[in-house]
């Protein structure tokens, strides 16, 4: 076919209108959300104490994965766009690095009746570490056929930014159900968690999300 | 290419308001300078030029189906330049060797006199026989022969929609078609 003809083709096609991938994405997380939700209120849910932990300042702390969400969200968006840069962006990712640093901080400074290690290890570490990842899959799924709408040129860092909005999103409902508050026990297990789901994520990309 | 910035925003945004004309000259307008920097890129990665026109075309049609990850607000070359590099970058890695394409060469590129297309492509019309016989029927009416949606709908006894779907479909499949192989 020559070029010309080809141009004619692609002239003609133009009515076609594709929805911008913000929205497109959006569409797929309000599908996918519910799917998590289902499966956490059946195999977790809230943990029992929950009224009186939101008081606690130290398990609202572990909200700040929620800001993992928005910004990895936002980047996600911009990375569908084939020139974007990240310049400034990941700067989006210091906020809940910043508030951790700040919550093991506070803690540090408080007497504790249990020590630094016991804390950190916690006694949830497996069921986050398997929590996380399994929430996260429905969204990981969504969020990638939805960013396929996109045009990423860095196909598997899309893909890595996919994974950690969902794992974002699954640590989230995870937190309101983990009874470990210490922001030792949050900083070791959920980066782990977070960041094989983004592992994940990156491997998908670097195949699905290529145009 | 930065003098054309203007001239092409302008076209692409009239594009997107439904106006296919503008459209179609912004396509063919940016046409020889996808070619020149194709075939610069052929010749510097030691391959031969002759097969640009397939690569030419295949940028063309990522171009197409991504029109809607411009944003109407930024400026188009950057854009275009980061498809055409992907679409490059991809084209000779298929090609067996990976190149690394500079992003600022294409800024350099200097279009002094339209490239004609001289070897005609050849993967497009291949991969156009492995489609649903629907979606070539159509493509084949509208593209190679210019005949209308609406004359096209008539001929092959569709309705319109079903042939503007036909059209949309063949497109994007021919764009995975190509970069499968």
């Amino acid at each position: 076919m020559d070029t010309d003809h080809l141009l004619q083709g692609l002239a003609t096609d133009n009515d076609h209108r594709e929805r911008p991938v913000g929205s497109v994405l959006a569409t797929a997380l309000m599908i996918a959300a519910p799917v998590s939700l289902v499966i956490f209120f059946m195999t977790l849910g809230f943990r029992k104490d929950i009224a009186t932990a939101l008081y606690d300042p130290f398990f609202d702390l572990k909200f700040l994965v929620t800001t993992v969400v928005i910004s990895a969200t936002a980047i996600s968006i911009h990375l569908s766009r084939p020139e974007a840069s990240l310049k400034g962006w990941k700067r989006l990712l210091l906020i809940p690095v910043g508030l951790l640093s700040f919550g093991i901080v506070s803690e540090m400074m408080m007497p504790q009746r249990l020590s630094w290690a016991t804390r950190l290890i916690g006694s949830n570490s497996k069921v986050c570490m398997t929590a996380i990842p399994l929430l996260s899959l429905p969204l990981l799924i969504a969020s990638l056929v939805a960013l396929r709408h996109g045009a990423p040129t860095r196909p598997a860092l899309a893909g890595a930014y996919a994974g950690l909005l969902s794992a974002g999103f699954a640590a989230t409902l995870y937190a309101s159900q983990c009874t470990d508050d210490s922001p030792l026990f949050v900083a070791t297990w959920y980066p782990l968690a977070i960041g094989l789901v983004t592992a994940v994520g990156a491997l998908a990309g670097s195949r699905w999300l290529r145009f | 290419m930065r003098e054309h910035e203007d001239e092409w925003a302008d076209l692409m945004r009239r594009g997107n308001a439904g106006d296919s004309g503008a459209y179609h000259r912004l396509l063919k307008a940016i046409t020889p300078f996808l070619r020149a920097v194709t075939r610069q890129r052929l010749a510097r990665a030691g391959q031969p030029v002759d097969q640009s026109e397939d690569i030419v075309q295949e940028i063309l049609l990522a171009v197409h189906l991504k029109r809607h990850t411009w944003d109407a607000d930024a400026p188009f070359s950057p854009w275009l330049f980061a498809i055409a590099r992907n679409k490059l970058v991809d084209a000779l890695r298929r090609r067996g060797r990976r190149i690394f394409v500079n992003i600022e060469d294409f800024t350099e590129t200097i279009v002094s006199e339209p490239v004609a297309e001289t070897v005609p492509a050849t993967d497009v019309t291949a991969h156009l026989q492995g489609l649903p016989r629907r979606q070539r029927d159509v493509l084949l009416s509208i593209a190679v022969e210019s005949i209308s949606i609406r004359a096209t709908a008539a001929k092959l006894a569709m309705s319109e929609g079903a042939v503007r779907v036909a059209l949309h479909r063949g497109l994007a499949n021919l764009a995975a078609r190509l970069q499968k192989e």
